[in-house]
């Protein structure tokens, strides 16, 4: 029977900007189930990148609760939050967001830094993590010696080198070519198939939804409707 | 150490401006290094005579003023005085004033007074015998040729003859070598024969510049000097009697105050070296709010990357900090070479590096705290909004 990994209840967030106040999501009730591969869509200004954050813990709500693999994130300190992150979620960002100065295996390495591993240990596991994503020969590359489909796969690497249960992705294919895309979106598909990975995507690529099984669709911060999608 | 390749990344990623930074940072330390050495140097000449066995007699209102020869006999009567000597300034010029090297007129037995010049006997027979006889170091008789046998026209600056002359000619009957190299810059010194400058000098006859006492017992010197200038207490021609390296001391700082002319470039040097590393470290890390975002999206604290920023710049201040420190200490040593006849050693001692290596670390952290407060307070989701 497939459990909860996310539970989002009655949820809320309010922006403050300068005198005014924005209310970016207001009631959102969402439960995503382990191992579910789900596709938030919606206009721009809908909301999908803020409930995005704040189910990867890197915002607080200003209402309801969100809970994730049976732990209360919205409430937990900064510290604490942080500490949650790198154990539970993977992120993977439209601009592929690698620090430019480091190699590919440099950039996967870096959330096992915040582990015990030893620096034998870490390397390992940073070559395995780009053997899945199929860039084990580029490993002493730097990202600007990559193309963007390439960056984005490190990226990915990065996101799953530390093993987490949840992938958040936003837009990951917004910056790619059709090709480079559908790489990026199969490899998405066989980690959460193959290796049990819970994928959250935000995407306005009706395309890039059709390897989501479920589709969430928000219009002006409140959830409009959801569509459960047959395996493809 | 895990967070080294972050560390170093940072620094790397605009080279140039690293090395530029660095650069400032090594000439700021090269310069601190060297002027606390100096300032060091001169506190350490120091004020008591205790431990050592050589004591320098000048007059008590000014160096620059002469004292009596009458005083001799009465100095070397002083309990504990195992000799005594004297010696004047002489300032003269070899050909050219830019060929600046000190020279003074000495008596006879001065030589002996300094058992670190090494000469042959021959040498100090021909000194004592010969009126216009003169000695020089080994560096200064390379530096111009001479070998024992020249004879060498030195230009009054001070001191004309009775015959209107401007003109001492030297013959010079040896050459000295000092083994110690703290000491070697001693051997850029020419001495010439007292008589004969007392003799045919203009003006003056009959007074010396300093006396140079030696006390049989190195830890009783303190008491041999209160007895000397007791001698003259309450005279016209009162005298202070201090070791040569408070004696060379005083001579330097007619120069002027050398602690508040230190402290005053140091203030100017790290003055800029704040506003240019602070500057430089607050828009690396503007560069890099990106980056500091991701680091904390996956998981760093915001403690982590306060401490990455601070470590950065700490880093970067310690780096050029020691290389200019080991700069300096090479820069002292030359000094000391060259100038060592007027200024105390000048050494990059274990108080310097510690003095040194405290700046690096509080300046590294004054610089870095403004952009590491940015990267503490930094809001992930704004960050990667570009926001």
């Amino acid at each position: 029977m497939p459990t909860t990994l996310v539970q989002v209840e009655n949820l809320s967030k309010t922006y403050v900007r300068g005198t005014q106040r924005v209310e970016v999501l207001h009631g959102i009730d969402l439960a995503i189930e382990a191992g579910d591969f789900l596709a938030l869509m919606g206009p721009s200004g809908s909301g999908k990148t803020t409930l995005l954050n704040l189910i990867g813990g890197l915002d607080a709500p200003s209402g309801g609760r969100i809970t994730v693999g049976g732990v209360r994130i919205d409430d937990l300190p900064e510290n604490a939050l942080a500490r949650w992150r790198s154990q539970n979620v993977g992120f993977v960002f439209q601009f592929y967001n690698l620090l430019a100065t480091l190699s590919a295996r440099g950039n996967v390495e870096l959330p096992l830094l915040l582990t015990r591993l030893s620096r034998a240990e870490r390397r390992a596991r940073a070559d395995i993590a780009l053997q899945l994503v199929g860039l084990a020969d580029r490993a002493a590359h730097k990202p600007a010696e990559l193309s963007g489909g390439q960056q984005q796969r490190v990226a990915i690497a990065r996101a799953i080198v530390s093993d987490p249960t949840l992938l958040v992705c936003d837009e990951p294919t917004g910056d790619l070519d059709r090709q480079s895309a559908a790489e990026v979106l199969t490899l998405l598909q066989q980690l959460n198939r193959e290796h049990g990975k819970t994928v959250i995507m935000v995407t306005h690529d009706p395309k890039a939804a059709e390897f989501a099984h479920r589709l969430v669709h928000l219009d002006k911060g409140t959830l409009v409707d959801v569509v459960e999608r047959p395996a493809a | 150490m895990k967070y080294w390749q972050l560390i170093r990344a940072a620094l790397l990623r605009h080279k140039v401006r690293t090395l530029f930074t660095l650069l400032s940072v090594v000439a700021a330390f090269l310069l601190f290094g060297l002027l606390d050495s100096v300032r060091g140097a001169f506190a350490g000449a120091g004020s008591s005579v205790a431990g050592l066995n050589r004591l320098v007699t000048v007059s008590k209102i000014s160096f620059t003023l002469q004292l009596p020869k009458s005083l001799l006999e009465p100095i070397r009567a002083v309990p504990g005085v195992a000799d005594v000597t004297y010696a004047n300034w002489f300032g003269g010029i070899y050909q050219d004033p830019k060929n600046f090297f000190p020279n003074e007129a000495v008596a006879a037995n001065f030589l002996d007074a300094y058992p670190e010049w090494q000469f042959t006997p021959a040498a100090r027979a021909a000194f004592r015998s010969t009126r216009t006889g003169a000695v020089v170091g080994a560096a200064l008789a390379r530096q111009f040729n001479w070998k024992v046998g020249d004879r060498i026209p030195l230009q009054a600056t001070i001191f004309p003859q009775k015959n209107g002359s401007n003109t001492w000619t030297l013959d010079l009957v040896g050459i000295f070598h000092v083994t110690d190299e703290r000491q070697k810059a001693q051997e850029k010194l020419l001495l010439f024969n007292w008589d004969y400058f007392d003799e045919a000098r203009a003006f003056g006859a009959g007074n010396v510049g300093w006396y140079v006492v030696r006390v049989a017992d190195a830890a009783a010197a303190d008491r041999v000097a209160q007895a000397i200038d007791a001698l003259s207490a309450n005279s016209d021609h009162e005298t202070k009697t201090q070791s040569e390296r408070a004696f060379q001391l005083a001579f330097v700082s007619q120069f002027g105050d050398i602690g508040l002319i230190v402290g005053a470039i140091m203030a100017a040097v790290f003055f800029t070296l704040i506003l240019l590393t602070g500057n430089t470290m607050a828009q690396a890390v503007r560069e890099r709010v990106p980056e500091l975002a991701i680091l904390k999206t996956i998981g760093f604290t915001s403690g982590s990357v306060l401490g990455l920023v601070l470590a950065e710049s700490v880093l970067l201040l310690v780096l050029g900090g020691v290389a200019g420190i080991v700069l300096a200490g090479a820069v002292a040593k030359g000094l000391t070479a060259t100038l060592g006849i007027i200024l105390p050693p000048i050494v990059s001692s274990l108080a310097v590096w510690t003095r040194s290596l405290g700046v690096m670390v509080l300046i590294g952290v004054i610089v870095g705290a403004l952009p590491a407060y940015r990267g503490l307070r930094l809001r992930v989701v704004d960050a990667l909004a570009g926001r």
